[in-house]
């Protein structure tokens, strides 16, 4: 039976497991070291290895913070955008992070040029950059999915003039310019940081005699070959949460509509699944204010958690959303849930005499006894974090959409499980589960869950089709595909075209022929009429192998 | 820096439903659309809030229209869909969740007359007037203005309309002597006791941009300034479009925007428009933008070319000409109202109805009642070559005594198996019912 590392090196803490035989062998936790991410993951490593035989080990699954802390803490290189932006919104109106250069070029909707590029202003414009040493460049064209020639002919011009340029189009095949550049943006700002942790990490395991397949963990839950993860390092940001959703669905048994929640400390994070699977944010994910196109599992993350601080004003109760330290009961300064779950007895950790003190201050403020205030806190937790699940249910329910199919037959999600996860889990979970309405599953060794999910998860891949027969072209967006087709092509035959290519990008990133659960998540034909005449089929479809575990680790089955 | 409002979106593009498998009512209408206004971004914008639309009630429907034999037979899914879209647009305006709205929906409906026997110019039902009313049965009486810039005639609101004093309609389109469905000209001014509260503005073919502003700044504005509407309602069809292929107007996306950002609708709402690749995705970007007073000045067509699509100076002076003819007659509108009534108690008018989408004839003859009160007790007598003939009486929105007493009076004393159907619609109480005859 094959031995499986996963790690989650996290913005606090670094967890670890060793799976066996469909159990966790060995499990670790320890403080992350936020200087030398690195150090932490061959820390916990080395721990889980001692004594291991090491040729038994199969698969190596990493998630690191790397390029999520490289974003939030502005650790980015300095980086270049070239936008070919044609006629539309106005560049007052795109965040172009101070960094870009609008060119002449443009593409129209169905990916037919209507303005040439200008060759000499592209030589020119790399003139520019070499005398400011720029050296990471990103290109970015409206509608470069539908064509990405303006994109690619950039690229031929600057390539030898740069390290590195990012491509719009390769970044996602949903269409929106500005989280386009967004997106391509912070890929090429993150690249060389990526690429050198990469390095390192092979060196490390070079040096261990590994040679297993590795892979890293992405925001959608899926993961990717290592070595292949250095094209698109921004795929890699906010895997935190999604190694969290996935180590939940590997330890409990959802075949449902259910909530997953993991209380932390500062934060409570919230995702949906429907009938188990997890929901994919629509267009891309969020990071530290910038909207983008990266594939991303749905969570919303509330400011409130074990160690929030609890106020009492104005008549009210109210938790966070900040945390200015740990619990009271753990010699922090405020009270926090944590210490109104100590004073109620509902747990049995720290300093039950500080907890006590501190919920004290709310009692008398509040003018009922201790326990009363810490009944308050906990059920005023509680009531705010159902609240924030069950308006996000709602706003998924009432998401547009395009067709009078799906007005009158879309599917209601109606969730039937609540699983919880985190430090105050049990504590909080009899109140949560009675105010959702829903029974509480509370996993097991659920303190390891994001390394548990990072272990576990199988490699995920989008791609965006479209076939225009009366162009005669097909595209795959993100891929740079650009085929010709006879006009008699069907649905039937994209169907065919798009899964055989996904099939192989799978494969390419590392995927397991067992593993390749593949999808179509969109699915539209048009017959494209001029002058009252039918003169093609627009076709489009979206494909995925959609997030879930690997072959044999079946939901909640095993471990 | 221009001031930035809250804009509501319902865009419900309904791609699995045309009105025939060739027809330019399509799938595709606006899909291209959607690419455009996605790529562009505008979703994104804390400003502008898409919303899911609701779905339209029968009763919703038979508050304006009377159909024939009833609802469910002249609509399907999607017009309620539509017509649900357009009131979800209004509810957000209403309770102040939004500053303004734009219903992105089809079918459209702007050609739906008051009596439904069947589907004309691509509309069965009219989703501005179904929103109008659930306006004013939810939130209480409103004047209410609907500038109508579609290519063509709103011959439909106009016709919902006609008797509304409440009601101002203003439409602007290309001359009827050149386009369907050839009606519009400047002497409709609306019923007795409602003279002036219609308002036509026709334009001659190959009018652009300027032709269009300048009736907005010389006729549309000041009528509204002197109306004093609670709410502005745009028909925003996009057919006046240069690269239209069923019109022959040279209207730009920057025009619409700038129209669009003049009169500052509160809410706006699709109608026609067919030149789906090239104008449409541009167009509605515009609009958007403008409504949400954001920039647009960098929107155009990638073929924009503006030698190309601007007026002869020999249309520009029949604009004006034409433009202050109009304005006079809305100047006039008492004394106008006063010759037409003279001493008559009722006035009469004798309607052919051509549903074009549908092949249906029908003739009508509408009374009104003259009052000086309120807009008048209506009783039309309709009879469709299917062979369907009907009556409904109707008591207007905000009815005074008499009329009320009168159409009750009426309703209780016909004799019913004289025709298919009888029908009486009280607005006010929002009582329909409708009787088997013969
Ligand atoms: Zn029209
Ligand atoms: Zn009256």
């Amino acid at each position: 039976m094959m031995m499986i590392l996963g790690i989650d090196v996290g913005g606090t803490h670094t967890d670890a497991v060793l799976i066996e035989n469909l159990e966790i062998k060995k499990k670790t936790k320890a403080i992350t070291n936020e200087k030398n991410l690195i150090d932490s993951l061959l820390n916990v490593m080395t721990e889980l290895l001692r004594g291991e035989n090491i040729a038994k080990l199969k698969r190596v699954v990493l998630s690191t913070t790397i390029s999520t802390n490289a974003i939030v803490q502005d650790k980015t290189e300095r980086v270049s955008l070239i936008l070919v932006s044609g006629p539309g919104i106005s560049p007052s109106l795109i965040d172009t992070h101070g960094m870009a250069h609008f060119v002449s070029g443009c593409i129209n909707h169905r990916g037919i040029e209507v303005a040439k590029i200008d060759p000499i202003e592209i030589e020119w414009l790399g003139e520019e950059l070499k005398r400011d040493s720029i050296q990471d460049a990103g290109v970015v064209g409206k509608f470069s999915t539908r064509n990405p020639n303006h994109e690619l002919k950039i690229r031929d011009i600057l390539g030898s003039r740069l390290r590195h340029i990012s491509l719009g189009h390769r970044m996602s095949g949903h269409l929106n310019f500005p989280r386009r550049i967004s997106t391509t943006f912070l890929n090429a700002a993150i690249w060389k940081l990526y690429n050198d942790f990469v390095t390192q990490v092979l060196d490390s395991l070079r040096h261990w005699g590994l040679s297993v397949p590795t892979y890293i963990l992405k925001a959608d839950g899926g993961t990717i070959d290592i070595s292949h993860s250095v094209e698109i390092p921004v795929q890699t940001i906010l895997s935190g949460p999604a190694a969290s959703i996935m180590g939940i669905l590997s330890l409990c048994e959802a075949k449902e509509d259910a909530i997953a929640l993991d209380i932390g400390g500062t934060t409570t994070d919230i995702a949906i699944l429907a009938d188990g699977i997890p929901l994919l944010e629509a267009f891309g994910v969020t990071i530290n204010g910038h909207k983008t196109l990266i594939r991303g599992l749905q969570t919303k993350s509330i400011g409130i958690g074990g160690d929030s601080r609890v106020t009492f004003a104005d008549n009210r109760i109210t938790i966070g959303p900040e945390r200015e330290g740990p619990a009271a009961a753990f010699g922090g300064p405020f009270p926090t849930p944590t210490d109104a779950l100590i004073v109620s007895g509902m747990t049995a950790i720290g300093d039950r005499e500080k907890a006590a003190l501190a919920i004290t201050e709310i009692a008398r403020k509040m003018d009922v006894p201790v326990t009363k205030a810490a009944e308050a806190i906990i059920d005023c937790t509680c009531r705010e974090i159902s609240s924030h699940v069950i308006r996000m249910i709602d706003e998924i329910n009432n998401k547009p959409v395009y067709t009078i199919h799906e007005m009158l037959e879309g599917k209601k999600l109606c969730p039937r499980s609540l699983y919880i996860v985190g430090g105050p889990a049990r504590a909080f979970s009899s109140k949560l589960g009675s105010m959702l309405g829903c029974p509480v599953s509370i996993p097991e060794h659920a303190e390891v869950a994001n390394a548990i999910g990072a272990a576990l998860a199988r490699t995920t891949a989008e791609i965006t089709l479209l076939a225009d027969t009366e162009r005669r072209t097909l595209s795959i967006g993100e891929e740079g595909i650009q085929i010709k087709i006879p006009p008699g092509f069907s649905r039937r035959d994209a169907t065919l075209v798009g899964t055989k290519k996904l099939r192989e990008l799978a494969i390419q990133k590392g995927a397991r022929e067992e593993d390749l659960e593949i999808e179509i998540i969109e699915d539209q034909e048009f017959n494209m009429i001029r002058e009252f005449h039918t003169t093609g089929k627009n076709i489009r479809l979206k494909l995925q192998v959609k997030p879930g575990l690997i072959a044999g680790y079946t939901t909640g089955k095993v471990l | 820096m221009k001031k930035t409002r809250k804009t509501g979106l319902v865009f419900f593009p309904a791609f699995d439903w045309a009105i025939s498998s060739t027809h330019p009512e399509r799938e595709e209408r606006l899909l291209y659309t959607q690419d455009q206004v996605f790529e562009e971004g505008l979703l994104d914008f804390d400003n502008i809030i898409e919303y899911k639309p609701g779905i339209a009630t029968i009763e919703d429907i038979n508050r304006v229209h009377i159909c024939i034999p009833d609802v469910t037979s002249v609509v399907t899914e999607s017009h309620l869909i539509s017509a649900g879209g357009a009131i979800t647009a209004a509810e957000k305006v209403m309770r102040k969740e939004v500053d303004n709205a734009f219903a992105l929906v089809r079918p459209p409906g702007h050609h739906a007359m008051l009596v439904v026997h069947g589907a004309r110019g691509f509309c069965n039902v009219n989703i501005e007037s179904i929103m109008i009313e659930y306006i004013r049965k939810h939130y209480g009486p409103k004047r209410i203005a609907v500038v109508d810039t579609d290519c063509h005639h709103g011959d439909g609101t106009q016709d919902i309309y006609w008797n509304d004093p409440n009601t101002l309609c203003i439409s602007m389109h290309q001359d009827g002597r050149t386009l369907y469905p050839g009606s519009g000209f400047h002497e409709e001014l609306g019923g007795p006791n409602a003279v002036g509260t219609t308002v036509n503005i026709p334009l001659p073919p190959r009018s652009s941009d300027e032709g269009f502003l300048y009736v907005l700044d010389n006729v549309i504005l000041p009528i509204l300034e002197e109306f004093k509407p609670d709410l502005v309602i745009n028909s925003a069809g996009q057919d006046n479009h240069y690269t239209d292929p069923i019109t022959n107007m040279r209207f730009t996306a920057q025009g619409y925007a700038r129209l669009n950002e003049k009169l500052s609708p509160d809410i706006a709402v699709l109608e026609g428009g067919y030149s789906i690749e090239n104008a449409l995705p541009y167009v509605n970007v515009g609009i958007i933008l403008a409504m949400a007073g954001l920039d647009y000045s960098h929107v155009r067509e990638p073929d924009y070319n503006e030698a190309a699509v601007r007026q002869s100076a020999e249309i520009s002076r029949y604009i004006e000409k034409e433009a202050a003819k109009i304005y006079d007659l809305w100047k006039n509108r008492e004394s106008i109202r006063r010759n037409l009534i003279g001493n008559s108690r009722y006035v009469k008018r004798k309607k052919h109805i051509y549903y074009d989408t549908d092949g249906i004839r029908e003739q009508q003859e509408e009374t009104v009642r003259v009052c000086n009160d309120c807009g008048g007790l209506v009783v039309i007598d309709s009879f469709a070559d299917t062979g369907n003939r009907i009556l409904a009486i109707i008591i207007p929105g905000q009815s005074c005594p008499a009329c009320r007493k009168e159409g009750e009076l009426f309703y209780a004393s016909i004799h019913k198996n004289q025709y298919s159907y009888v029908y009486f619609q009280d607005r006010d109480s929002d009582v329909f019912l409708a009787d088997k005859g013969s």
